[in-house]
């Protein structure tokens, strides 16, 4: 059990977060700037936005669509996105017969190069709980409901491998750019509790 | 280890809301507490699966109390006085401090860092010896318990499944989070039936799972 206190009057979390900065940044341990820069890139740079283009050119270019199934780290570095939390990338398409969908049930492991940083229902614990127990009514509450017939198929992420859902394309998005489809992908369609939607 | 934070099949959470405005970061401190994270584990001479344990070695009260990023504050405050380079009580003395008190701060500890040599840059590492399943073998889950570190959570321990992919081997966790050594191992992805984990009445789904070879035994 940790020694660290619990309950009490404890100072709040936003006061420990700046004390623990300071005495690191005092001990010449952290640079503020450093901080920074990491920061920016996760709210500048590296995002959703990066798995839809992934998404998107696996609808247009079924050749890409075939690499980024059978090798999804080789795939998706072919655009630009490695790093930590993707050293091994699997891509798990959703079908008419199938749904796919991503937890981390032990904490919170989520393919940052092409997801950026989890959202706040992903590290719920309401989600860790229920989507590997109840994840057909759990997904209905989250706003999508599937057919009784869809098999489901949910992955948690407790290793080192990271899971990327390609979603279906929808229907009515046939005359759109690579670049238009990728406006249509989000997030919570690239982690499976829910579908893309046409404009 | 047993903890709150192997939530898999917990019940009584509620439910869960998408905001689909949310931000990066919802709050300032969070997106340093973040960056703060990610960089205790350099600087106390750790890593990734001992960074992870320090999450679960929090008070079950303050995991869930303090929040995802307050969790990261608390875990970052773990690693730094576990290696000596704060001592315990420094960050609520200064922030203590921070908030008017008149608050005498510890001195600094003597430095505890682990000695551990690291095999090399993330976690993916090769093994010599051939994987002991390979796909379609009906494996089980070991019932193993640890009061370390491991990626083996509660839900599927001592349940059948099927291998369903072999995935690269990587360093073990139970005993890299421990700098007790990174014994690579092959990882499988094992399939479970949603009725082997939850009874005869749970909702028809395939539950996917990496797991180590350690973990698993033929079935």
């Amino acid at each position: 059990m940790s020694e660290h206190s619990h309950g009490g009057d404890r100072p709040p979390v936003s006061v420990r977060a700046e004390a623990l900065e300071a005495l690191l940044t005092e001990r010449g341990l952290v640079k503020p700037e450093v901080l920074d820069g990491f920061i920016s890139r996760f709210v500048n740079d590296v995002g959703p936005m990066n798995g839809a283009k992934v998404v998107a050119k696996a609808w247009t270019d079924d050749d890409y669509r075939q690499r980024l199934l059978e090798d999804g780290t080789a795939a998706i570095a072919e655009l630009g996105f490695s790093g930590p939390q993707g050293e091994h990338m699997v891509v798990i398409e959703n079908t008419d017969d199938v749904h796919n969908v991503v937890v981390c049930t032990l904490c919170s492991c989520y393919p940052w190069p092409v997801l950026g940083l989890p959202p706040e229902w992903y590290k719920d614990p309401a989600y860790r709980s229920r989507i590997v127990r109840d994840p057909r009514t759990l997904l209905g509450e989250m706003g999508l409901d599937l057919d009784d017939d869809t098999e489901v198929r949910v992955w948690d992420s407790s290793a080192e491998n990271r899971y990327l859902v390609l979603p279906q394309r929808p229907d009515g998005a046939e005359g759109l750019s690579e670049e238009d489809l990728a406006g249509l992908v989000t997030r919570d369609a690239m982690v499976g509790v829910a579908k893309v939607s046409a404009p | 280890m047993d903890g709150i934070h192997d939530m898999g099949g917990m019940q009584g959470f509620g439910s869960v809301a998408i905001d689909p405005d949310e931000p990066v970061f919802r709050k300032e401190w969070h997106s340093r507490a973040f960056a703060i994270g990610i960089m205790s584990m350099g600087v106390s001479g750790t890593n990734l699966d001992a960074f992870r344990h320090a999450l679960e070695r929090l008070h079950p009260y303050d995991y869930l109390a303090d929040g995802y990023y307050g969790r990261w504050v608390a875990c970052a405050e773990v690693l730094l006085t576990d290696s000596g380079v704060l001592a315990p009580g420094a960050v609520e003395a200064r922030a203590r401090k921070l908030m008017g008190e008149q608050v005498d701060e510890p001195a600094d500890p003597e430095p505890n860092k682990p000695v551990y040599e690291r095999g090399g840059p993330g976690s993916l590492r090769p093994v010599d010896d051939p994987p002991a399943f390979a796909a379609g073998d009906r494996v089980r889950a070991r019932d193993l318990r640890t009061s370390g570190h491991t990626r083996l959570p509660g839900y599927v321990r001592g349940r059948t499944g099927t291998v369903s992919a072999l995935r690269p081997s990587a360093l073990l966790p139970d005993t890299n989070a421990h700098f007790e050594g990174e014994n690579p191992q092959h990882v499988y992805t094992v399939e479970f039936d949603s009725t082997e984990l939850w009874g005869d009445g749970a909702e028809p789904a395939a539950l996917l799972i990496d797991l180590f070879e350690s973990y698993l035994e033929a079935a």
